[in-house]
Order: C-alpha cells, then structure tokens, then sequence
C-alpha cells in the first residue's frame, strides 16, 4: 500500500529543539506511523525532511517561526489521531517542565523576584533572539553563559564590550560547556576538583582536556567556556583574558590550560604580552599554529588536546612530559590496524569523520593533513583545508554535525543521533570510505545512551559494506569519565561489541583512522 | 580581586533561559535555578521585536 504524506503548520508557535525531539520519537512508535517529524520549519529541517521524503507541496511554505509536523502513514484516517497525540504530548512537556522546575515564570524579571541571589543566566534560546536575552541578562547583573549560536560577530563584541565594563562574564556564544566550582554547565562531564584551571574557547576542547586529565587522577579548579571567536581580533579575547585574570588569582588553580583556534595576528601578540606577566605556568593548545605566541619559560605550547593535558599532569606532578603517539605499544597498535584493513576491498582508501564536537573534528583534520595529501572538514584548522561541499564528503573529509548550519532549529548531534545516522549510512554506500571516524561526547546535556542508538547504524552500516564485499572500520574516542551519568565504560563496551576500534584520546582515534585507511603505509611517521 | 571573580566565590544560582534539559543536570548537582518558560517574542515576528527592544532601552 502506498504511503501518504501529510505537512501540517502550526503557525506561530515554539518549542525547543529537544521537547520536539522527544515527541517525535514517542510519536514514531504510533501504530499505523511509518514515519513522523514535529520540527521547527527551519529552512535545514525542511531539507532533511526533503532528502526523507517527508516533505510535500503544503508544507513548502512553512517560515522559521511556525511548528512543521510531517507525518507518513499508510491509512489517511490515522493523521488526526497522530496530530491528537501530538497536541497532548505538547502539554504534557509544559506540565513535566512544571513538575521539575516548579513555577516558571515567563519572564527574567519575574525570576529575578524569585531568586534575587541569582548570579548566572544560562541563554539557549534561537540565535536571533539571543543577544537581546543576553543583554537583558547583563543589565540585570548576571554573568551569561551563553549557549546559543547564529548569533553575529558583531553582536558578541556589543555584549562582551559591556560585560567587561560591568566585570561581567560573557562566556559564549556558542559555549558548550563550562565547569565552575564543580558545577557542570550544559554538556560538561563530571571530573574530579583539582589545580587545573582551563579557558577554553572550544566546548569539546574542554571536555577533552577535564575528562582526560581527571582520568588521569588530576582534577580541574574550574573550566570557562568563551565561544570559538573570543580570540579573533574582532573580540580580542575578552573573555579569555577575564577569565585567565580569575584564575591567575584563584588560589586553587596551579596551573592554567588555553585552548583555542589559533588567534587573530594581533590578539595573539597581546596574549604574549598578557601571558609573560604571568605567575603560573601556561598549558597552549592552539589547534594548528605553534608558533607566534611568546610567554617565556612558564608556557608550554602543545600539538594536540592529549598533549595539553599530559603537559598539566607533569606540570602538577613534577615529572618529566613527553607527548606520546599511542598510549599501547606500537607493535599491537600496528597488528589491530592490520587487522582491520586487510578486509578492506581494493577501492576502499578514505577516512570520513563524523563529529559531534567541532574542536576535536578540527584537531583530527589537522592530525590527518600531517600524513595523507588530501583532507578537507568545515571545521578546518587551516584555510586550505576548508571543504568545499559539506554535504558530500570527497577524499578523506571530516564534518563537524555539530556546526551551526546542521543545527538550525535541531538539537545538538551529542543529543541527537539523527542527522549523524544519516550521514553514516551516506558514507558507508560510498565504495571510496574505509573508516568512519567518531567522537561519542558523554557528561551532562548528552544523549543517555548515544553508544546504543548509534550501534544499530554502525551495525546497518557495516553489513552494506560486507554485502559490497569489503569491510567498514570504525574508529571512535569516548569522551568521558566513569562518574559521568553514561559511564564512560559501558559506552565503550557498547562500541565494541559492534566491532567499534575504540582509542583513548581523540588525537590517538586520528592516527589510528590514518594508519587503518593508509593500511599502514604511515607506520614510519608516526 | 577582579570583580569577575565574584562567580566563583558565591554558591551558583542559575537562570534558565531556552532549553529545559539543563534544569535537569544543575538540579542533580545540586544547584538553585529557575526556568524561564520563554516564547519568541512578538510571536517571532522580527521587526516588532526590534522596535520592542529599542523601547525596552
């Protein structure tokens, strides 16, 4: 029987992203439901339902502002009962929001009457209206933690112009995490207390570097979040230098980790000068530049993420560091990746990255440019390393699913699996891809059990590849800790048993994709 | 002390403005905060948002 689908509009209402994701999902399991969707009618979210097929003449008209429902069912007399159900789940969301934070007023001011103490606002509303908020928040006297992106360049520096004026905080847009005082803010995981303090203008940065170093018993005094273009010379790092003045004073804090794109020439020279004066040693990791900034004897300029955060630990420790290239031994690194590419068929040769997190995506582009010729990702730590079509991946590429233009009006892909199961059977059907490169990004905010709901696709995956007659491998770093709600071992557990190669350290993931996809052509390199 | 510092000398008090998820995690840690059932203002249309913010200046 052939299926019907069904647009309907519901002009001029909002629920976020992920109340929306929820729905979708109870509603998928309807009887009689092949398929359905409730999204806000972003121009992306309409493509995704085109490529789907879930998009019809009537819903082509839908704007930015309005509920688009999508739903494909083989008898046209089950819609109405689906749209019912969907109208009842809207209201139970409202009541269970009710159920968990109590009253909630419609306003900041009236949250203010409540809670005049409040010192912090957390801002993930639409980028459009997300500077206003953000303002509103400031004038109050709140620092913002803002969550948001599509917000513009020119809008970040009105409000961190103002927030320093105020000795405010503005860490975003676009900040993914933060840990202050061991409070875990958005997708932050739960690290031990400790004498390093981080300033991150890159989420998954910072979720790297806390989780490594607190898996390697060394604890984190507090983690700010500044929003990936705090160091262009546009914003001049405002925030950065806010928050390394904090932490300069902060009699926890030992030793103090940077981590960032490379900075704009000129901010990168005042940085220098900022960082001599300095008293605590400084951790850099610049993701793809080493060299233009100068702090004298108490900074430390690190390749990779790993490496920033080994280089605290011996810091801390007062041990010598030395930034190692695989944490196993070299000769059973060499025989798993045998392993692997010796079911690879003949065409077989690309690595495809497929990232949640848009620092570790760029650190690994940037690992694999150091060994294969031709490497491209949108999340490039280079210029030239830019990709051309994000939507089709040529030679080795690497996708951030995480940036902005595949999150308007969704969820993050830490919460989301959709769009990345989507674009993981798209590599698979290319007989070019040999491995599949992952970040599984656990800690607070993050989907429950991302491992499982990706392992059906990585399962779907790898069996198209067989029926072609060659091999998917899959390489993939947890982020994490064990006291993270998903615990990081039983993810990693749920990876490998789907024949998932699992490495420790995200960079450690980049070379073990390299050395698979090159079937070891690298192995002198290294 | 540098005023900034504050936030890291008084108990955390948060704020929530847009996505409802975070209340859960603060809430675990132990965290005061308040959530703020935020629409779009104007009903998302966008040149009376402008006009509603200039007034609000």
């Amino acid at each position: 029987m052939a299926l019907i689908v069904k647009n309907i509009i519901w002009q001029k209402r909002y629920m976020d992203s992920l109340r929306l994701m929820r729905i979708s999902n109870k509603a998928a399991a309807l009887e009689g439901v092949e398929k359905v969707a409730v999204v806000m009618a972003t121009v992306l979210n309409k493509e995704i339902l085109k490529e789907v097929g879930l998009l019809v003449t009537e819903g082509a008209g839908a704007s930015n502002d309005d509920i688009f429902v999508a739903v494909a069912v083989e008898d046209e007399n089950r819609i109405q009962a689906v749209l019912d159900f969907i109208e009842e789940e809207m209201k139970r969301e409202g009541e269970r929001i009710k159920d968990m934070a109590g009253y909630a007023p419609k306003s900041l001011e009236s949250a203010l009457e409540m809670m005049p103490q409040a010192n912090l606002s957390l801002i993930s509303v639409p980028g459009q209206y997300a500077k206003a908020e953000a303002m509103k928040a400031l004038k109050k006297g709140l620092h913002v933690f803002l969550f948001s992106d599509n917000v513009t360049i020119e809008e970040e520096l009105e409000l961190k112009k103002y927030a320093e004026e105020q000795g405010l905080l503005v860490m975003g847009p676009g900040c993914g995490t933060a840990i202050i005082n061991g409070v875990g803010l958005a997708f932050a995981n739960v690290v031990k207390k400790g004498p390093v303090g981080i300033v991150a203008a890159a989420g998954t940065g910072l979720q790297e570097v806390s989780t490594l170093l607190s898996n390697a018993g060394v604890g984190v005094s507090h983690g700010f979040g500044t929003g990936g273009r705090d160091l262009s010379d546009k914003i001049g790092g405002i925030t950065a230098k806010q928050c390394l003045r904090i932490l300069e004073e902060d009699p926890e804090t030992e030793v103090i980790v940077l981590i960032s794109k490379p900075p704009g020439p000129n901010t990168a020279q005042e940085l220098s000068k900022y960082l001599v004066r300095m008293r605590k040693p400084v951790v850099l990791n610049f993701i793809g530049l080493s060299s233009t900034i100068e702090g004298g004897d108490k900074v430390f300029i690190t390749k990779t993420l790993e490496g920033a955060a080994l280089r605290a630990v011996s810091l801390i420790r007062n041990e010598a560091f030395q930034e190692k290239v695989f944490t196993e031994e070299m000769s059973k690194v060499l025989q798993l990746a045998e392993s692997e590419y010796k079911k690879f068929s003949g065409k077989q040769r690309y690595v495809r990255g497929l990232y949640s997190g848009g620092t570790v995506c760029s650190e690994s582009t940037l690992i694999l440019a150091d060994f294969v010729p031709t490497v491209t990702s949108n999340m490039p730590p280079r210029a030239e390393l830019e990709m051309k079509d994000t939507k089709v991946s040529v030679a080795h590429a690497l996708v951030d699913l995480g940036d902005e233009e595949f999150t308007v009006g969704r969820a993050h892909p830490m919460i989301d699996p959709f769009v990345r199961k989507q674009r993981f059977l798209q590599e698979a059907r290319d007989p070019e891809t040999a491995v599949i490169l992952l970040d599984v990004v656990l800690g607070y905010g993050s989907h429950p059990d991302m491992a499982r709901v990706l392992a059906d696709t990585i399962i779907e995956a790898k069996s198209l590849k067989e029926k072609e007659g060659g091999y998917l491998s899959v390489v993939a770093s947890v982020i994490g800790t064990e006291e993270d709600p998903q615990k990081r071992s039983e993810q990693e557990k749920k990876l490998l048993d789907c024949g998932v190669v699992i490495m420790p350290s995200n960079a450690q993931a980049a070379r073990m994709a390299a050395l698979i996809a090159t079937r070891g052509e690298i192995k002198n390199r290294l | 002390m540098v005023k900034e510092a504050e936030l890291i000398h008084q108990p955390m008090k948060v704020i929530n403005i847009g996505i409802d998820s975070f209340i859960e995690s603060l809430k675990e840690q132990g965290v005061e905060v308040i959530h703020v059932d935020w629409r779009p203002p104007a009903g998302g249309d966008s040149r009376l948002i402008d006009i509603l913010d200039k007034l609000e200046l």
